[in-house]
């Protein structure tokens, strides 16, 4: 009888509830199964951009070819802004830690500071993607578009593949900073006549040896029923295959989301700091919780940075 | 609800202070300005092929996922976390995600080689 009562003890101990046999507690827990999913989401689409960027290898665009701009600095300056709104992510991430950090010590002052500066580091990213979007859906250069939908760069024929902008073509002079004229088809192939050493260029990498580039009597054929492409949309984009503007807008904007519902959750849990929720509640795990999303949100754009940008 | 909150997780002793936290910040700066780097200059030397890609873009991918190792267990402190919640996260990942990987990619090739035939 004295054992079986122990044993009763015993098990209600252990079955009985409020034990946590990962030593986290159920809210923490489910924001990481939740995140756990959510990588497999982006993986899912990642991976899926993967597969088409092997399959229309030639067609694919080179990323330092289109993500060209910096703010108030002209000429061309690949990667420039994307290292700089992958920095502004990282740092967003640091003052988030610091805000757990001093939730931990009950520090109510210094979770308001450091969660504050993580919203408004979260804001300025926001932006940042607007104006790369901005940038992006209007284009730079333009390129043709031929008869069956395929996109080809002008470049001379002697030139190391060079990309040479509608502007130029038309017009014989280097396009201004800022300029978004557009162009009629009729002039770019009348122009394109004129100029003998032009000759068009596939967007992709190539062979060993470059790009895939027409001889000239083949670009004058193929100019037959072309017409010209300036800036990126769903249906077509002048950067090059359909698709790589279909997958920017998707990925960058499923993140873009996600770091947007993270700023809205940090907002959130600001509020509850400063009424006090946490204080009289005893612990701050709330900003521990969030800042597991938030920290998410920046891993996400690590790959982001190096699947789009990098390689 | 108020349960729930009732439990907070045990705190796990990390190290003391904020000094940690801006080592880590350092060295994911350092990473990714590295990164940066390597993609605006593109040195020769590291344009060979290997694995079906350059040695740049198979560099690029060891210093995202060092990068992405800092990240998770140091920000999100899953390293101090107990073993068992560890292999609970990260297992799924690391089994899902390059078979997935390796799947795609060697239909994406097939599909590029059939297109050329």
């Amino acid at each position: 009888m004295a054992n079986g009562a122990a044993l009763e003890q015993n098990t209600t101990a252990i079955w009985g509830g409020g034990r946590q046999p990962f030593g986290v507690s159920y809210g923490k827990m489910m924001m990481w199964f939740f995140l756990l999913s959510d990588a497999l989401t982006f993986s899912g689409f990642l991976t899926a951009m993967g597969l088409y960027r092997f399959k229309y290898e030639t067609t694919w665009p080179v990323a330092e070819n289109v993500f060209t701009h910096f703010p108030l600095l002209h000429g061309e300056h690949p990667l420039l802004f994307v290292a700089l709104m992958t920095f502004i992510l990282i740092l967003s991430s640091v003052t988030m830690v610091l805000a757990v950090n001093a939730g931990h010590k009950m520090n109510t002052k210094a979770v308001v500071l450091w969660l504050g500066l993580t919203i408004v580091g979260g804001f300025t990213f926001l932006g940042s993607q607007a104006w790369e979007w901005y940038h992006f859906i209007n284009g730079d250069k333009g390129a043709v578009m031929l008869e069956d939908r395929t996109v080809m760069y002008v470049t001379p024929i002697d030139g190391n593949g060079e990309i040479i902008s509608i502007y130029e073509l038309i017009t014989g002079q280097e396009k201004p900073h800022g300029d978004h004229t557009e162009f009629k088809t009729a002039d770019m192939i009348a122009a394109f006549g004129i100029n003998d050493n032009m000759t068009l260029r596939m967007p992709g990498k190539g062979t060993e040896e470059g790009a895939i580039t027409l001889s000239r009597e083949e670009a004058m054929a193929a100019m037959k029923g072309a017409r010209v492409l300036q800036g990126a949309g769903m249906k077509a984009n002048e950067y090059g295959n359909t698709l790589f503007a279909n997958f920017f807008f998707f990925v960058t904007g499923f993140h873009g989301t996600h770091v947007f519902s993270g700023v809205v959750l940090n907002i959130i849990i600001f509020i509850n700091v400063l009424m006090g929720t946490y204080e009289r509640r005893g612990h701050y795990e709330m900003v521990e919780k969030v800042g597991l999303y938030w920290h998410f949100v920046d891993l996400v754009w690590v790959f982001v940075f190096t699947f789009f940008y990098l390689v | 609800m108020a349960n729930n909150n009732a439990y907070p997780s045990e705190h796990h002793e990390g190290p003391e202070g904020t000094k940690w936290i801006w080592k880590v910040f350092w060295i994911l700066l350092i990473v990714t300005s590295v990164e940066v780097a390597l993609g605006i200059i593109k040195p020769e030397v590291l344009m060979g092929h290997v694995l079906g890609t350059s040695v740049l873009n198979i560099i690029f991918i060891v210093l995202t996922l060092a990068k992405a190792y800092y990240i998770v267990s140091e920000f999100m402190h899953l390293g101090h976390e107990r073993k068992n919640f560890i292999w609970t996260i990260t297992l799924p990942i690391v089994i899902l995600i390059p078979y997935l990987t390796f799947i795609l990619l060697t239909e994406g090739g097939y599909m590029n080689a059939m297109s050329q035939m």
